[in-house]
């Protein structure tokens, strides 16, 4: 780049610039240069008692319990099944508000944590209410 | 085999391997975690920067206004406002239309020899269709990603991740911008491979940026609906790449590594490549100049100032000379007496003083555009 030209139109492309500089750096001042803590979900009331197993292992509840939900929603739906056998042959009926929020009655802690924090949005409350929460 | 897209696809693999390896260690993880990516962003704003003023250098060309439409003149010749703009207005409609749906891609045509040796031009809109949705679904993709970013996620991020996903087919729900951006990506391959006019001039750097965001597109979509990967603790990584709290996540697989060394070399790549001309659109002169040359005057910004030497000078210097070997001169040798050489030729001779040279330059354009 010869150094000694001078810019044209400096006035335009140096507003543009800026505007460039804090859109790509919008994250930084967003943020206050802070790091919120990730939320944990929190285990209260039936759920937190030792001896208290999920449906499943956590590891698989965490990454598959979207798809979880979903078959138990087409097999009550469809096939009017409602009994779910996991692989050490326990029984549960299939039912988000009467198996997943008895034990996890916390919805806001349990649920709406982390599902806030990564913008996950289900559309399970569209039709489910949470029994606690006042309507 | 064409050995453009073989270098740019064992490129990319290569890139693939070397991130999926290097994420086995601790070493590589913080290379491909930190230092690689900072080193990247960093790279990407300088480059860009310094492409944009580097630009900024070169001149401004005179207006170009036989663009698609008709200059304003006369009153009573219908003129185009928006493609042939005569005021800053028009111009902000042309760059947004450019920008933001490509206004001149659309009048993409194709030659064509039919029946025989007939050269017609075919309308091509393909190339629009493919061009549009890509640019489309991959600004959608890279503003949906801001809620990795961002804590609190803004409303409007999940506004667009509600329009995103509001086929609400499968789980997690299908964004159809991600396979938005994988089809077109995947079309603007097909057409350099398969028109062998494009094949032939395409290079390498056309097919490596395709490859790579192919590849973005394919870990990203693999992480999403089939590996699954602990998105909570990648916002908490994110958050802190962005805000220079690193650490790295646990239990975060491979995949999610060479998704962000991709993006990272992506970034790098990108001031010195084709993808410039995200800087570029905003500095194209047939697109941001007001074409108003018939209403005001443009002088030529790059004109040096031409050093003038006027006659008076010039007798000034050489009088003596002249008065020595006969020549006529207006002003006599002040000392002497004054001649009667020459008298009648003083009013004829000497030439008018050289015109400043901005107006020489303009003159061809005035003749030019009476039309």
């Amino acid at each position: 780049m010869p150094n000694n030209k001078k810019m044209y139109d400096k006035g335009k492309v140096v507003a543009g610039l800026i505007i460039f500089g804090v859109l790509i750096t919008f994250p930084l001042w967003y943020n206050h240069l802070k790091v919120a803590p990730a939320p944990e979900p929190k285990l209260v009331g039936k759920a937190a008692k030792a001896g208290q197993e999920c449906i499943e292992p956590k590891s698989f509840m965490k990454a598959e319990h979207m798809l979880v939900l979903d078959i138990w929603r087409d097999t009550v739906v469809r096939s009017a099944k409602r009994v779910y056998v996991n692989e050490s042959g326990k029984e549960f009926e299939m039912s988000l508000t009467n198996t997943c929020l008895d034990c996890h009655t916390e919805k806001a802690e349990f649920c709406d944590k982390c599902h806030n924090y990564a913008l996950v949005l289900p559309y399970c409350w569209d039709c489910h209410i949470d029994p606690k929460e006042k309507m | 085999m064409n050995i453009s897209y073989m270098y740019s696809l064992i490129a990319v693999m290569v890139l693939f391997l070397l991130a999926y390896l290097g994420a086995q260690v601790t070493v590589g993880k913080v290379f491909l975690g930190f230092i690689i990516p900072f080193l990247a962003a960093i790279t990407f704003i300088v480059g860009f920067i310094y492409r944009v003023v580097d630009w900024a250098r070169s001149p401004v060309p005179f207006c170009i206004p036989t663009t698609c439409g008709q200059q304003k003149s006369l009153p009573w010749i219908k003129s185009a406002p928006i493609e042939n703009p005569s005021t800053t207005g028009g111009v902000i409609v042309r760059m947004f239309l450019e920008i933001v749906f490509f206004r001149s891609l659309f009048r993409n045509t194709k030659q064509k020899l039919k029946e025989g040796d007939k050269l017609s031009y075919e309308w091509e809109i393909w190339l629009w269709v493919g061009a549009l949705a890509f640019h489309w679904a991959f600004f959608t993709v890279v503003f949906r990603h801001l809620r990795f970013f961002l804590e609190p996620v803004p409303a409007c991020i999940q506004i667009v991740e509600n329009l995103d996903g509001f086929l609400q087919i499968a789980l997690p729900g299908l964004l159809l911008s991600g396979v938005v951006l994988l089809a077109a990506v995947t079309f603007l391959f097909l057409r350099r491979i398969f028109i062998p006019q494009v094949r032939y001039i395409s290079l390498a750097s056309d097919f490596f940026p395709l490859f790579l965001i192919m590849g973005i597109a394919f870990t990203g979509i693999l992480m999403r609906y089939f590996t699954k990967v602990d998105i909570v603790g990648i916002k908490d990584f994110a958050m802190g790449l962005v805000t220079f709290h690193f650490h790295i996540p646990e239990g975060v697989g491979g995949l999610f590594y060479v998704h962000l060394f991709f993006v990272s070399i992506l970034l790098a790549y990108f001031p010195f490549s084709k993808l410039m001309h995200l800087g570029g659109i905003f500095m194209s002169p047939t697109r941001n100049l007001t074409t108003n040359s018939r209403v005001k005057r443009h002088i030529n910004p790059w004109n040096y100032p031409v050093k003038v030497h006027s006659y008076e000078a010039y007798e000034d210097e050489f009088r003596e000379k002249m008065v020595e070997v006969g020549l006529p001169v207006e002003k006599m040798i002040e000392p002497e007496p004054p001649k009667e050489d020459a008298p009648p030729e003083e009013e004829a001779e000497p030439p008018e003083e050289a015109e400043p040279p901005e107006k020489e330059a303009e003159l061809p354009e005035e003749s030019e555009e009476k039309e």
